[in-house]
């Protein structure tokens, strides 16, 4: 047997690597086809509130109170209330999120404290919203004395998004190199010093994803705002933290399910509306992390 | 110590010269695993100290004990004495001011994701400078001395982090002499460095020793060999061998091994 002739058997196709190729086509379209469905629900869900709702959509729509028992008119008091309660739980879930996985990245040793509370971040997480919602009543609403108000509707909120931020951070500020850290340390930093004018600096791309997506979450819950500040309809727009208001989310539930009489096209222009501030929220999101990961500093 | 006065060939003195550290009886453990034990030498102040051996003789752990680097790892633990200028390290309370006397360069070179100004002026600005002629004197000062200035001063605002290896490396050592350190740890520094610029970073070395003690751990004999006025030999967490280096490389040893690894039969 020549060399040649060997080297030209290594080409040969084999039994076996046919159906090894045949095997990877066949898996590659199949996960292909499997990935490819995702798109499928959500061309859908757009596609009908667009369809259906679009002729809703309007400035008067968007600006303009709900009248005739909400069959017509607009939804700005359910717009705005969900701009309040939504920031409102930023104000109170950021700052308190950022602090905790700061403590938990940075400083907390591993021991039974902090392994508590990464089982405490777990669980808050898995808990269903509308649980969220009972305890919102019990501890804001009644045993805190904010009654049912923007305020206790927020903090419950913020309870629940919490998780969201802290993981968010947390691998964020993981996400810089601890080699950074030792270099400040050796030269005497604190860890604070550190923190402060290395590691906060380099995460913050990350920390504001984490928010974005805790807003766009924020923004959809309706479980744990309808028990605790959400009103069913309100014909004033709230003064303070401590007024109730209505919201986007609820509003959709109450115009699809308990006002008779609504022309079809309302619930999906509302539908329609709360989609779009959520996918805007989300695009954002995704470009300012493209726009930040461009200026990588290492 | 086997160190007599004649051997002390340093022209600055005859007398017995100062001792900037002093360890006894050092061991340093992770968990259950022990890096380094019974350790003891003495440094001399101005002189570069180099350390050499293989790979896991515990050469790093050593010098993170110098700065109690253990206090942030939990994981690790320090038996023994350490005296750094006649203190011992235990009594020391504020560890941020003992660290920011010693500055420390790495294997791989660390450049802060600042720009180079701010990665030099770090130490300055956390001892409170904010004038920034004042800053400009120093970040210029250490950059020269680091052998870096000419290759940077229009780059100031450019990231520490994008500068190439040796660069950054340099970078480092312009940053450790921005806080105009007592003591400097070098651990082979040279790792990721061009034989070039490992040169002129030497070179930089034999001037600094004038105005601090340098500790230098290396794994290339011979740059322990060009630059160290003593040498120790750690092999397997112990301390094997500490003598004028130029001794060492002519056999005058204790110990046959360092011989053996200084000419390369093992590790």
């Amino acid at each position: 047997m020549s060399n040649t002739s060997i080297i030209d058997n290594q080409f040969l196709e084999t039994e076996l690597n046919v159906k090894a190729k045949r095997n990877e086509t066949l898996f590659r379209i199949l996960f292909m086809m499997m990935a490819g469905l995702l798109i499928l629900p959500v061309l859908i869900i757009l596609t009908t509130l667009v369809v259906k709702g679009g002729s809703m959509i309007s400035w008067e729509f968007l600006f303009s109170d709900p009248t005739n028992g909400m069959t017509e008119g607009g939804i700005f008091p359910a717009l705005l209330g969900t701009v309040w309660l939504v920031g409102v739980a930023l104000i109170i879930s950021v700052p308190v999120g950022v602090a905790a996985a700061v403590y938990l990245s940075e400083y907390a040793p591993d021991n039974w404290f902090t392994r508590a509370i990464n089982l405490a971040i777990i669980n808050l997480a898995g808990v269903p919203s509308i649980v969220h919602a009972l305890f919102g009543v019990g501890a804001f609403v009644i045993f805190f004395d904010f009654g049912t108000s923007i305020l206790a509707a927020s903090m419950t909120l913020a309870v629940m998004t919490m998780p969201v931020v802290i993981v968010a951070t947390r691998e964020s500020l993981q996400s810089v190199p601890h080699a950074f850290r030792e270099a400040c340390w050796n030269m005497g930093a604190t860890r604070w010093q550190t923190i402060r004018r290395v590691i906060l600096p380099n995460s913050v791309s990350g920390i504001l994803t984490g928010v974005i997506l805790e807003v766009s979450r924020t923004t959809g819950e309706t479980a744990p705002i309808m028990f605790t500040g959400a009103a069913f309809f309100i014909p004033v727009l709230p003064q303070s933290v401590f007024d109730q208001t209505m919201a986007l989310s609820l509003h959709l539930f109450v115009v699809a399910t308990q006002v008779p009489h609504v022309p079809d096209a309302l619930p999906y222009g509302v539908a329609l509306v709360l989609v779009s501030m959520v996918l805007l929220m989300n695009s954002a999101s995704i470009a300012l992390r493209m726009h930040l990961r461009g200026k990588k500093k290492w | 110590m086997v160190a007599t006065m004649e051997s002390n060939t340093s022209s600055e003195s005859a007398v017995e010269p100062a001792i900037k550290l002093q360890v006894r009886d050092l061991a340093v453990r992770y968990g259950n695993t022990t890096a380094i034990s019974g350790v003891n030498l003495d440094v001399r102040e101005n002189e570069i100290f180099g350390i050499i051996g293989p790979a896991n003789a515990g050469k790093t752990s050593f010098l993170k004990s110098l700065n109690r680097m253990n206090d942030f790892n939990s994981e690790m633990s320090v038996d023994g004495e350490i005296e750094f200028d006649g203190t011992n390290l235990c009594d020391v309370r504020n560890v941020y001011a003992l660290r920011s006397r010693i500055g420390v360069v790495f294997p791989l070179p660390v450049g802060l994701p600042l720009t180079v100004f701010e990665n030099v002026a770090f130490v300055p600005r956390l001892r409170g400078i904010t004038d920034k002629a004042e800053l400009d004197v120093i970040v210029e000062r250490c950059l020269t001395r680091a052998a870096l200035w000419d290759e940077v001063k229009d780059r100031l605002d450019s990231l520490g982090s994008l500068l190439s290896g040796g660069q950054q490396q340099r970078l480092t050592i312009a940053r450790a002499l921005s806080q105009e350190p007592e003591l400097l740890m070098l651990d082979e520094f040279s790792i990721a460095v061009d034989p070039v610029t490992t040169m002129r970073i030497e070179d930089v070395l034999k001037e600094l020793k004038h105005e601090m003690t340098i500790i230098l751990v290396t794994n290339l004999v011979q740059q322990a060999r060009r630059l160290a006025d003593r040498t120790a030999f750690f092999l397997e967490g112990k301390c094997v061998e500490i003598g004028n280096t130029e001794d060492l490389f002519n056999g005058q040893v204790k110990d046959q091994r360092t011989t053996d690894y200084i000419e390369g039969r093992f590790g």
